[in-house]
Parts: structure tokens; C-alpha cells; sequence
């Protein structure tokens, strides 16, 4: 992934910087406490590979329901992140730049569903968009239209809790962004929009397609807006992660091997932004 | 009953193997199973009837058994019971990974059996049935007044998943009439269909007589003709893992004595 971004060091000169800031080495006791926190991570993954029933694995993997759960996973996750890009763009772009009174209080709002239990969200969603809810009721008289039991309301519920971090990324990239290149743009005769098309647009891009990818991890993930909002039913709602609680029934082989599929996703996702997340200073 | 096998040397080794399972889908099931407790310290085998109790039922028993762990409380003095509601093939599964369980009731023999399969109980012992009933929302918006307009087009239905034994008898329900029903969404237990039915999110759902009954006007029910019906069996059986066999049993017994029966047919359980 090219540094094209802010930043006006290139990489390598940053990871001295943050070599040189952080000193020689960690002392022991922190070096000890810093493995005890990996493992709390590191173990359940492991024991996932460890427990996977590989032998069984493609036929499991090549299981009609799991089969057709994964396509509408993968359909919905990238439907929702198309509809955060279409949204989240510009609440990011009002809430670094606009002048509006209580940008704090939007802020709050936008970002709330990052710390709401998903379940809740389902409720929230249920209770506006229900058959019976605050909204929903109208869509339902006047347009014929119900959001849950459907594709559309898995969408919906993945959008709710996936596009704060589209937004958070979004947000804090425009912050980051030098105004004085812009400044010069439009000093050189560049219109408002060539201003934005030119310039601001491809400084963006980079942090764009890093909350794209993490909204579309999120919204790959989620399970309890889902299950509240949309419910359960093959090929039109029950999603991946559906599949594997449903699985856990059955006894844990499908639902490991499941499991193991969504690990593999997150994986190579992480590794596709790594330069982007894993390095210190990276995120702006 | 009599209570399950003294403990062994063997039997901790298994116990501490499945609880190696337990860790390994605990991520998992953290979700669907959240009263885990932890064991309460004291009580050991072989004691009287008293300490800590933790029972996981199926998800329609949850209106009785709080009421009937009440009743067992003020017979045992000393005695703590906590309860774990929902599917019984999800409870079956936790159970069978090491989950800490003293007792179990499925709403289902067949799920029972998959748990004395895994050898962790024995001679479980039926203690109810229960019936299925076509429930409403109140002002009843699909116009439903039988079971045949289920199948209806327009009508939106919520039945129980096939796994769970509500769906399972939902699904004879349908066989048994002839019918077709596409469901609009499978839920993962009763509580939910009753959920999804109760807030109007759905025209119709298939649920227990009990469950209609415990709703109050909450819902409307419409009742299924006997022959025309499918009968669930509830089992229940202290587990072989009990920390405090002999409490265990005790509670067991207790369901099946008349002072639980009592509770269970006010709440409209059949005898088993």
C-alpha cells in the first residue's frame, strides 16, 4: 500500500521515528504482561486451529446451508459497506468540518452503536423499523414496505453497527489533512469542487478504503442486531455467523470449522491493511 | 430416582477434559448462555439436601420452574436455585461441553437422549407434555382463525428452528395437517417465536399452549383440535457432573412431586 496519504515523512523515516521514541527494549516485567495479554487473544485462535476438523472440512465448508450462508454474507456485508460509504462519507466530512452548534452531540450519536451491546441495537432497529415501530409503521401503511425477515433489514442492521467505524476512520483522517494544501489549490485558481475532486478526494482515499475494509469486517461479523432485527431463514437472512450459533447445537466440529472460515477472512483483511494499522502513527 | 454414580478419580479427569472443550466453544456459547455461575463454594457430594443448584430447562419451562424453585427453596432450607433457560438442544450442547449444570429438563426426549448418549446423565424421568397452539398478536392483522390459514399467501409465520423441539413439532404440525407454511423466520427458541409474535413483528407463530397461556392478552390464541395436535414429553434428570448429587435428585423428585405438579398443570402442562 503506497503512503501517498498525509504524511509528508515517508514510511521508513516514521518507523525510525517511532524506533527511536520508544527506546532500546521494553523492561522484562512489561515484555512479561504484554505476552499474557497476546495469549488472551492468541489462545482461543489457536485452539480454533487446533480443534478444526480438517479432514472434514470441505465437505463441511461445502454444506449447501453454509454454502448459501457465506454468499449472503459476503452480498450484505458489501451492500452495507457500499451504504455507509454513501452515508458515512459526508456525516465524516460535517462532523470534522462542519460549523454546527452540538457537532459533540451528532458525534456521540454516530458513534454510539461502536459500544451498544448488537442485541440492543436489534431492539432499536425493531422498534424504529419494526412492522410496529416509530417509522416502520408508515412504510408498512404507505409504501407496503417491512424491513425485518429481510435481506434489506440484514443491511440495515449490519449498516447500524458497521458504519462508525467507517465514520471514526473517516473522521479522523479529515481532521489530519493538511488545510494548506488545499489552501494552495484554491490560491492557484482551483475551484471549490476541483478543490475536492483534486485534491482532498485522493488524500482521502487511502483512509476511505481502510474504514471501507473494517466496516465490511464489521458488518461481515455481526450477529445480535441481525438475529433481533432480521431473524432467521436460509438464504434470505440467516447470515455466517447465524450458521455457526445454529451450529454450536449440533456439537462444535461445524461450528469450529465455520468459525475457522471467518477467522481466515479477518486474517487476511488485517493483513491487507497491515501497513495502514499496525504501524504506530498510522491510523491519522 | 436414585441419585447418579459416586464420584471418581475418572470421572474428574473427564470432567476436566470437557471443561477443556468448554473453553474451546465458550467463545461461542458466551452469547446464548449466560448464567454460567460459578460453583458456590461449600457444598460437596454426598451432602444432605442443601447449597447452590443450577438448572438449565427448555425455554418453555420458563414460566414454571422459577415458581417451582421458589416452592423447593421453602422445602429445603439452604438451598439455592439457579436457573439457565433456552433451547434444549442448545442447553444439551453446553451441558455435554462441561457447562456447569446440576440439573436438566429438556422439552424434548430425543435431546434428552443425545445427553445420556454422551454419558452424562441416566434414566431421565418424563415429568410434563404440553401441546402446540397457533398464537396471534392481539388484533389478530393476518385474519388467522385456523391452522390451515398459515399456509395462506401474505400471511407471515414465526416457528421455532427444527433443532429446538417447538420447531420440531411445528414441523409434524404442518405434516400432520397437510399444509405448507413458509415461515418468514426460524427463531432460535420459543421465547423468541413468542417475542416476534407479541410485538406484532409477524401475523402468526406456532408455540406451546402454555406459552398462550402465560402471555395472557398479550397474545391471542387460537387452539388446535387434540387429534389434530402433537404432544412434546419433558424429561428431566439430575446430571451425572451435579456438584451436589443428592440436592440434584432432590429438585428432580421435587418437579414430579405434587407440589410441582401442581404448578405445572395450574400453568396448563399435562400430566407426563
Amino acid at each position: 500500500m503506497s503512503h501517498a496519504g498525509p504524511g509528508r515523512i515517508s514510511a521508513a523515516e516514521r518507523d525510525q521515528l517511532a524506533t527511536g521514541r520508544a527506546g532500546r527494549n521494553a523492561p522484562w516485567p512489561v515484555l512479561l504482561v504484554g505476552a499474557a495479554a497476546l495469549m488472551v487473544f492468541a489462545l482461543p485462535l489457536l485452539a480454533l486451529l487446533v480443534r478444526a476438523p480438517w479432514r472434514s472440512l470441505l465437505s463441511i465448508l461445502r454444506d449447501e446451508q453454509a454454502v448459501t450462508a457465506l454468499r449472503l454474507s459476503l452480498g450484505c456485508a458489501t451492500a452495507a459497506t457500499a451504504l455507509s460509504v454513501l452515508l458515512g462519507v459526508p456525516l465524516a466530512w460535517v462532523l470534522a468540518r462542519g460549523r454546527l452548534p452540538g457537532t459533540a452531540v451528532i458525534r456521540a450519536f454516530a458513534l454510539l452503536p461502536l459500544v451498544l451491546p448488537p442485541v440492543a441495537g436489534g431492539v432499536a432497529l425493531l422498534a424504529a423499523f419494526g412492522r410496529r415501530g416509530v417509522v416502520g409503521r408508515y412504510l408498512d401503511q404507505w409504501f407496503g414496505i417491512t424491513l425485518p425477515f429481510t435481506t434489506a433489514g440484514v443491511v440495515v442492521a449490519q449498516t447500524f453497527v458497521a458504519m462508525p467505524f467507517l465514520v471514526l476512520v473517516l473522521e479522523g483522517a479529515l481532521r489530519g489533512l493538511d488545510p494548506g494544501l488545499e489552501q494552495a489549490a484554491a490560491t492557484l485558481g482551483a475551484g471549490r469542487w476541483t478543490v475536492i475532486r483534486r485534491v482532498t478526494v485522493p488524500a482521502l482515499l487511502p483512509s476511505l478504503a481502510a474504514g471501507a475494509v473494517l466496516c465490511w469486517a464489521r458488518a461481515l461479523g455481526e450477529f445480535g442486531a441481525t438475529i433481533i432485527f432480521a431473524g432467521n431463514y436460509p438464504g434470505r437472512t440467516q447470515t455466517m455467523p447465524i450458521v455457526v450459533s445454529l451450529a454450536l447445537d449440533d456439537g462444535p466440529d461445524e461450528a469450529i470449522a465455520l468459525s475457522v472460515v471467518l477467522l481466515a477472512v479477518s486474517l487476511t483483511i488485517l493483513v491487507a491493511l497491515r501497513d495502514r494499522w499496525l504501524r504506530p502513527g498510522a491510523a491519522a | 430416582m436414585t441419585a447418579v454414580g459416586g464420584r471418581t478419580v475418572a470421572g474428574f479427569h473427564h470432567r476436566a477434559r470437557t471443561y477443556g472443550v468448554a473453553a474451546l466453544v465458550g467463545l461461542g456459547l458466551m452469547a446464548g448462555c449466560s448464567s454460567s455461575s460459578p460453583p458456590s463454594g461449600g457444598s460437596s457430594a454426598g451432602s444432605p439436601v442443601k447449597g447452590g443448584l443450577t438448572v438449565f430447562a427448555a425455554a418453555s419451562l420458563k414460566e414454571t420452574f422459577p415458581a417451582i424453585g421458589t416452592k423447593f427453596e421453602q422445602a429445603h432450607p439452604g438451598t439455592k436455585v439457579t436457573f439457565n433457560f433456552g433451547g434444549s438442544s442448545e442447553l444439551s450442547t453446553s451441558i455435554d461441553g462441561g457447562a456447569p449444570a446440576d440439573v436438566f429438563a429438556a422439552a424434548s426426549t430425543k435431546t434428552m437422549a443425545t445427553v445420556v448418549a454422551a454419558g452424562n446423565a441416566s434414566r431421565p424421568v418424563d415429568f410434563a407434555t404440553n401441546t402446540m397452539e397457533v398464537a396471534t398478536p392481539p388484533d389478530n392483522p393476518g385474519h388467522v382463525s385456523a391452522l390451515a390459514d398459515l399456509a395462506r399467501p401474505g400471511v407471515t409465520v414465526a416457528v421455532c428452528q427444527a433443532k429446538v423441539p417447538c420447531g420440531a413439532a411445528a414441523t409434524a404440525l404442518f405434516a400432520k395437517a397437510g399444509i405448507t407454511v413458509k415461515p418468514v423466520t426460524l427463531e432460535p427458541d420459543v421465547s423468541s417465536t413468542l417475542q416476534k409474535i407479541r410485538s406484532g413483528e409477524v401475523d402468526a407463530g406456532i408455540v406451546y399452549v402454555t406459552d398462550v397461556k402465560a402471555a395472557g392478552s398479550t397474545v391471542h390464541g387460537i387452539a388446535i383440535p387434540t387429534a389434530a395436535n402433537v404432544v412434546t414429553t419433558y424429561p428431566i434428570v439430575a446430571l451425572k457432573h451435579a456438584r451436589n448429587p443428592s440436592t440434584a435428585s432432590a429438585f428432580a423428585d421435587f418437579v414430579r412431586s405434587p407440589a410441582g405438579q401442581q404448578v405445572l398443570g395450574a400453568a396448563g402442562f399435562g400430566p407426563p
